[in-house]
């Protein structure tokens, strides 16, 4: 996640860096906003522009690929984004309840940031680790297992 | 922590206590003594093995053996012959009916079941997939150079011959494939490995990337000299990081040791190989969204035909196969067409990767030849319902069918499931119970689709919400019969009118329910009641 705050000239050098280093054909397009999602946690306006003119695209293309994607965001997220399985696999073994007890414990709908801007909520289709479920990802760390109990402490490791 | 050489584990429930746990934990001591065995055999007791018919249960690795019902008389006989002798003692086995929970996953793991048949997962978890050399120690890249002894055709009809059908979940005919991009006249070809796994359930592929990538990379060559191609993609999703690098890895060290690149295996094969990470989008699992995605577009499909076969990548020829499906290919070459044919069944030969999940006691990955019956996949593999009892199963995450248990019996493989009306879909066994209500299933099927639909064509776009919308009415007591003559007319038009698979499978899940459950769904309506208790209906 972003760690630091950067001033516009000082993204633009970061973005233009980016490009360098994978390319900037079309088919580099997906492959340079993920690097940029992954370094600023968001595609901001100015990034956009600033692609547009490297990449020879217009900013419309670069916007329309930019909110297509789930792991590539066009708006900032809090300081830790906690994501929640919501499948079928998920679901039956207990996720309807440990989501609603993570609801609770966040006072936080899915899509929403709380105002501390400490929390991110949203849910995401199957992560691919079915046989622990119901299953719950903070930034990186994957939680699998887990009970409606558990929620609160999971939390509780996060600053 | 001390090393040894075997550790024996005493379970200690209070049912194992009371069936004399602790006298046969002395007998142990006793007789670990009497043998000299006290420094390289640990023993201790354990209070959560799960319960057991079996018990007091006796556990020993490394061969992981559980004995049971274990008196402390057979003491004595197990320290000679097993930990003494190192002969496992047959007899004293604890039937693997008997057991549930952790043990019964053990038991399992070393075969007391009907042997499982790998062919894709041979390598899985018994190599090392960050090491070439450990590949090539077992058959690897053995069948690519068997394959470049061939001409392209005589790979292709290998591949024919051996019957396999796609594993991706359309069970297409991966030797017509390659017969099709063979035949495509054109200066530049591609073969493309779909490893965008996002079938709710579903993570075989995910496994067999990270568990043995070179198997894939080998397949990949394989195919780019049936096909004539010399350039390739992986498309893994985003969200699979540890199969991205031992890809990544994989793919550096076959540059390194010549099997990538020009004249490899002194042949005229020159193949470079890349690898796409997806940006999180379960459209991007259609096979033409993916080649959109790997051009740097949005994921939307394209209108078929003309199929990638002749204008796919870049508008060259492309062969794209689901990993399952690659994996295949180099036991085929290795061991030939007719030893294919002896797994599975006459119309699909072969064996499939499930991943079994749900309500049972053992969920993970098994791989089983084509045409065992759910049955079979729910009382031996899953060791039996975790609670309640067999209700039905989803196939293939959200694109597959409900299985009901009527069709239990019905042979595992894509002719039979497709003659019973169902369909085999990418692997993912969900196993329901009893609690489980099929209105709040389908409910969170349906919003998977809602969600990932691309949104491209209306019927998908508007269907699935619609279709999301009447099952939220029907789950709050809101819902009239109307509504399922409605359902039944969206399930119709998503199937007819969308451009993609996607759409086209979006309603099955609205077809199964009504065919099957359709009492269960009218007395939401009917009688105001969710006869499971799951949905919130509201007050009358």
């Amino acid at each position: 996640m972003p760690s630091v705050t950067l001033n516009e000239e000082e993204t633009i050098q970061e973005v233009r860096k980016i490009v360098e280093r994978i390319g900037s054909t079309r088919a580099d397009l997906i492959p340079v906003l993920q690097a940029i999602t992954n370094q600023f946690g968001v595609i901001s306006q100015t990034t956009m522009l600033e692609l547009s003119t490297l990449m020879n695209l217009p900013t419309k293309e670069i916007h329309s690929v930019a909110t297509f994607y789930r792991m590539l965001s066009t708006q900032a997220r809090g300081r830790h984004v906690v994501q929640f399985c919501e499948s079928a696999p998920c679901h039956v073994v207990g996720g309807r309840e440990v989501f609603a007890s993570l609801k609770e414990a966040l006072s936080l709908e899915p899509g929403q940031t709380s105002p501390d801007n400490k929390w991110t909520l949203l849910t995401t289709s199957c992560l691919g680790v079915c046989g622990i479920g119901p299953v719950l990802l903070i930034d990186t760390d994957l939680y699998g297992n887990v009970t409606p109990e558990q929620v609160e402490d999971i939390l509780s490791r996060y600053e | 922590m001390k090393a040894v050489r075997s550790m024996i584990l005493v379970s200690n429930d209070p049912e194992s206590n009371v069936r004399g746990s602790e006298k046969i934990f002395s007998a142990f001591q006793q007789q670990l003594r009497d043998y000299g065995l006290t420094e390289e055999v640990s023993l201790s007791m354990v209070s959560d093995l799960g319960y057991s018919y079996a018990s007091p249960l006796v556990l020993i690795y490394p061969e992981a053996v559980v004995y049971g019902p274990i008196e402390p008389a057979d003491v004595p006989h197990i320290v000679e012959e097993h930990l003494y002798k190192g002969r496992v003692v047959e007899e004293k086995r604890a039937p693997a009916h008997r057991l549930s929970g952790k043990v019964a996953w053990l038991s399992a793991r070393k075969g007391t079941l009907p042997a499982e048949n790998r062919v894709v997962l041979k390598n899985v978890g018994l190599i090392d997939p960050e090491s070439i050399d450990d590949y090539i120690a077992h058959d690897g890249y053995q069948a690519l150079g068997l394959a470049l002894e061939k001409a392209p055709d005589e790979v292709i009809s290998i591949i024919k011959g051996s019957g396999l059908q796609g594993r991706g979940g359309a069970g297409f005919p991966t030797g017509v494939k390659l017969g099709f991009v063979n035949k495509a006249l054109a200066d530049k070809k591609y073969v493309v490995c779909n490893a965008d796994e996002s079938e709710p359930g579903t993570f075989k592929d995910r496994v067999m990337l990270e568990g043995d990538p070179h198997a894939i990379i080998e397949a990949m060559l394989i195919a780019a000299h049936a096909v004539g191609a010399d350039e390739g993609y992986i498309y893994i999703r985003g969200e699979y990081q540890l199969a991205i690098d031992r890809v990544e890895t994989a793919i550096t060290q076959a540059r390194e040791y010549g099997f990538l690149g020009e004249n490899i295996f002194g042949s005229n094969l020159n193949f470079n190989l890349h690898v796409h990470v997806g940006a999180g989008a379960y459209i991007c699992g259609e096979e033409t969204a993916l080649i959109e995605s790997i051009e740097g577009k949005r994921g939307e499909p394209r209108s078929r035909p003309p199929y990638p076969t002749t204008d796919g990548l870049w508008g060259k020829p492309t062969l794209i196969n689901n990993v399952e499906t690659l994996a295949n290919i180099p036991a085929i070459i290795r061991n030939g067409a007719d030893w294919y044919r002896t797994l599975g069944t006459a119309s699909s030969p072969g064996t499939k990767v499930y991943t079994v999940l749900g309500n049972v006691n053992v969920t993970g990955l098994i791989e089983v030849p084509m045409g065992i019956t759910l049955r079979e996949v729910v009382s031996i593999y899953a060791k039996g319902m975790k609670s309640g009892s067999f209700k039905l199963a989803q196939t293939g995450g959200s694109s597959g069918s409900i299985i009901p248990a009527s069709l239990q019996d019905t042979p595992m493989d894509f002719n039979s499931y497709k003659k019973a009306g169902v369909s085999l879909g990418s692997g993912a066994l969900l196993i329901c119970n009893d609690e489980v209500c099929i209105v709040d299933l389908a409910k969170v099927l349906l919003n998977f689709f809602r969600v990932e639909s691309c949104g491209k064509c209306t019927p998908c776009r508007i269907g699935t919400k619609r279709a999301y919308d009447i099952l939220t009415d029907i789950s709050e007591g809101k819902g009239t019969l109307g509504n399922l003559e409605e359902l039944t007319t969206l399930n119709k038009e998503l199937l007819e009118l969308s451009n993609c698979g996607l759409g086209q499978t979006a309603g099955t899940p609205l077809r199964d329910m009504l065919n099957y459950f359709r009492a269960e769904v009218e007395a939401h309506i009917r009688l105001g009641v969710c006869p499971t208790g799951v949905c919130p209906m509201e007050e009358a």
